[in-house]
């Protein structure tokens, strides 16, 4: 049996779901031109992940097998929708920077992936772990990625107004555009493949989406 | 009423999903690795998109807006286009064998991406006219294809070239499609 504590860190290390598992890739590369952005995002995608987390492994046993993939997604639109309405309320700033990447957390394969492969399968407090993790992989993820971005690209850290490092350099603005977020994520999976970090071969977003078994 | 074709070019070149809006990753790396199927995926996606912003954009309009359930949105945009690719893909393989073999297969991997769940939410955020939503759908779902079949193009090629180990796979298609994220940067300022 796998201890309490290896469900909660394989989320972080070797199932990492950005670097290892190649999964939620759209707002990796979206939402993180600034930290800013990313640290907004990990929070709610996070929420979402140990929400869903929770009425799904409780109701495990009541949901029929062949309308699963429905309800998992009217569970995780749900919380999505929570999500949403709390950063509206709270932080506009926020919700307008990331656009509708907060609603699309709602088809973001690592929380469809985990609510099929795992928390269908486990109970609560396995899968609250579980989800924390993948969570906090997610999260430390995408920080990694747009840390190097706003780095690169502003050439200074500034974290909810806080000035944290600068650096002198001619800032390389290409770096929060488009092709920035390419070439770091290309740059950093070619970089732990070199250090023998196992990471993703291919994308598995739609197979988990269209709930084929493999 | 707004300007069809600038609205056109804007979603294939300027706006595209895949390289400056980053939506719908997942297939452009997992299904680009032959052109073939690069093709069959992106026909499948314009279709779904089309079909999905009209669903989406009458809903909205027709039912949401007027009961003031805006909130309801995400739950049951995903629920209409699950439904409906569900519909149109038994619809097409009881008729036309040779659509469904073309098209089929990819029906139900589109389903949850987020580019078609994407334009949806766009369309009622640009506030766009019914015949703008499936103009803006579709030709995102153009902007997709054309992406998918650049990136497949450079893919097969790549299979004969010497690349360095910790690049195979995944990083290089990375560097190769911020590459061409690059050459799409030029058609900004276009609209």
């Amino acid at each position: 049996m796998v201890s309490h504590w290896q469900e909660f860190w394989k989320g972080i290390t070797k199932l990492n779901p950005v670097f290892v598992a190649a999964l939620g890739l759209c707002p990796v590369l979206a939402t993180t031109t600034s930290m800013d952005n990313a640290i907004g995002m990990g929070v709610a995608a996070t929420f979402v992940l140990v929400c869903s987390s929770i009425f799904v492994s409780l109701l495990r046993k009541m949901i029929p097998d062949n309308v699963r993939i429905p309800v998992f997604i009217v569970i995780i639109a749900t919380f999505v929708t929570i999500a949403q309405l709390f950063m509206k309320a709270y932080s506009p700033a926020l919700d307008k920077s990331l656009g509708i990447f907060v609603p699309l957390i709602v088809v973001n394969c690592i929380i469809l992936g985990r609510a099929e492969s795992f928390f269908s399968k486990n109970n609560i407090v396995r899968s609250m772990l579980d989800a924390l993790g993948a969570g906090l992989g997610f999260t430390l993820a995408i920080l990694l990625i747009s840390g190097i971005r706003e780095l690169l690209g502003t050439g200074e850290l500034i974290i909810f107004g806080i000035k944290i490092l600068a650096i002198p350099i001619t800032p390389a603005v290409i770096f929060i555009l488009a092709p920035g977020a390419l070439l770091t994520m290309g740059l950093l999976l070619a970089l732990f493949n070199a250090l023998g970090v196992k990471t993703a071969k291919k994308t598995s977003c739609s197979t988990i989406a269209s709930g084929v078994k493999e | 009423m707004e300007n069809l074709l600038a609205l056109a070019i804007s979603m294939i070149f300027v706006n595209n999903f895949i390289l400056t809006k980053f939506l719908g990753l997942c297939p452009f790396f997992g299904v680009s690795k032959k052109t073939e199927s690069a093709l069959g995926m992106g026909l499948a996606v314009i279709f779904v998109m089309g079909i999905a912003s009209a669903a989406s954009w009458l809903l909205f309009n027709l039912i949401l807006e007027p009961l003031d359930i805006e909130y309801l949105q995400i739950i049951t945009f995903i629920l209409i286009i699950a439904f409906l690719v569900q519909l149109v893909e038994l619809f097409i393989k009881k008729y036309s064998e040779k659509l469904y073999n073309a098209l089929g297969i990819y029906l139900p991997l589109i389903t949850t991406n987020c580019a078609v769940l994407g334009v949806a939410f766009l369309n009622i955020q640009e506030n766009l006219s019914f015949i703008g939503a499936i103009v803006g759908g579709i030709s995102a779902g153009v902007g997709f294809l054309l992406a998918l079949l650049l990136m497949s193009g450079i893919r097969e090629r790549l299979e004969l070239m010497e690349v360095p180990a910790p690049f195979k796979g995944l990083p290089i298609a990375f560097i190769v499609a911020s590459l061409m994220s690059l050459a799409f940067l030029g058609f900004a300022g276009m609209i």
